[in-house]
């Protein structure tokens, strides 16, 4: 193989009514190979329900030399938490 | 045996089965990446697993308390009974592709119609398999379209393993003593039947890959008789050893 084929990001809903969640990557010519060979190296065990691929060169990533701007003003916030609340007991799963 | 002819039968479509999962077996590690590594072995162990099914019941047949390891594994070459296309080596990649396109056409087709036997059995068997080999069936003519209509030299080693390999498709549609005997009582598939179907078939996808279908007329013959190519002994050197050097061992 003179060139490798490109890379894909793999998506799996595990259930129903959960979220796509990012599994892993691989490697595929096109995105019908992307699905077959996500299907074979990520669900095998009965992982999931569907499957999304996205080739990787589309996926914009933030710059960990950026963490500081980005990510730091938020650390000594913890008010933007929702735990100051009292919850009354009748409320579940919050 | 009181059900030799089912025995038998049975055995047709599960060495199929052994033979073909343990030819792709020997690749695992050896794929050309890893993805496509992962997918032949897949298909390797949904074929084992249907092998194994289909043994246990054959085993129940024998009235002697057979498990599927003596079945599989305790046999003597003459006593296999799966096709010799299935049989034939591993020699790259577009072969292996070939070799699994013309056996899971015909498999679908043959679960298609088992879904319909009067066995029980059989019936559960072929409801599970047939997603498993519906799936097969798709890896493998994707594999064939993307090869054959790829490059030049991709489509001149796909088209020379079809020319190759063509000529042992025949063999699927032969009927054998117990294939009759298992027609007659509504048990058993007519595999002559599906002949002009399969072919049809598999010129349309060789169609779309760009690739010609052979117009050979010479076909051989001889695995459900017990009568193997030269590859049939090796194969089963390796499968045996193990339960020939260590009777009754498990995992």
């Amino acid at each position: 193989m003179k060139k490798n084929w490109p890379l894909w990001e793999v998506f799996v809903r595990s259930k129903n009514g959960l979220e796509h969640r990012h599994f892993g990557s691989l490697h595929a010519a096109d995105a019908d190979m992307a699905l077959e060979n996500a299907r074979d190296v990520y669900t095998r065990r009965n992982e999931g329900v569907s499957i999304w691929v996205v080739e990787s060169k589309y996926i914009t990533a933030s710059n960990p030399a950026d963490n500081g701007e980005l990510f730091e003003p938020a650390q000594d916030k913890i008010y933007r938490h929702p735990t100051f609340y009292d919850l009354p007991d009748e409320v579940k799963h919050m | 045996m009181k059900n030799e002819n089912l025995y038998n039968y049975i055995l047709g479509i599960a060495d199929n089965s052994l033979i073909l999962g343990q030819r792709l077996g020997e690749l695992c590690g050896h794929g050309p990446n890893l993805e496509t590594d992962i997918a032949m072995t897949n298909i390797n162990l949904d074929l084992i697993g249907q092998a194994r099914s289909y043994y246990q019941y054959a085993g129940k047949l024998t009235g002697q308390d057979k498990s599927e390891d003596d079945i599989a594994f305790l046999r003597l070459e003459r006593e296999y009974r799966n096709v010799l296309l299935v049989e034939q080596p591993n020699t790259h990649f577009g072969y292996v592709m070939v070799r699994q396109f013309l056996f899971d056409m015909f498999h679908f087709m043959l679960m298609e119609k088992l879904q319909h036997s009067k066995d029980e059995t059989l019936v559960a068997i072929a409801n599970k398999g047939i997603k498993e080999v519906s799936y097969h069936k798709r890896f493998s003519s994707d594999w064939i379209k993307r090869l054959g209509d790829g490059t030049a030299e991709s489509n001149a080693k796909i088209q020379e393993a079809i020319n190759d390999l063509w000529r042992f498709t025949d063999e699927f549609f032969q009927l054998t003593e117990a294939d009759k005997a298992m027609v007659e009582v509504g048990i058993g598939v007519d595999v002559s039947k599906l002949k002009e179907d399969y072919y049809k078939k598999v010129s349309e996808v060789l169609e779309e890959a760009t690739l010609q279908t052979p117009e050979n007329k010479y076909f051989t013959k001889g695995g459900k008789e017990g009568l193997h190519t030269e590859h049939m002994g090796y194969i089963l050197a390796e499968l045996q050893y193990m339960q020939r050097t260590f009777p009754n061992m498990t995992w």
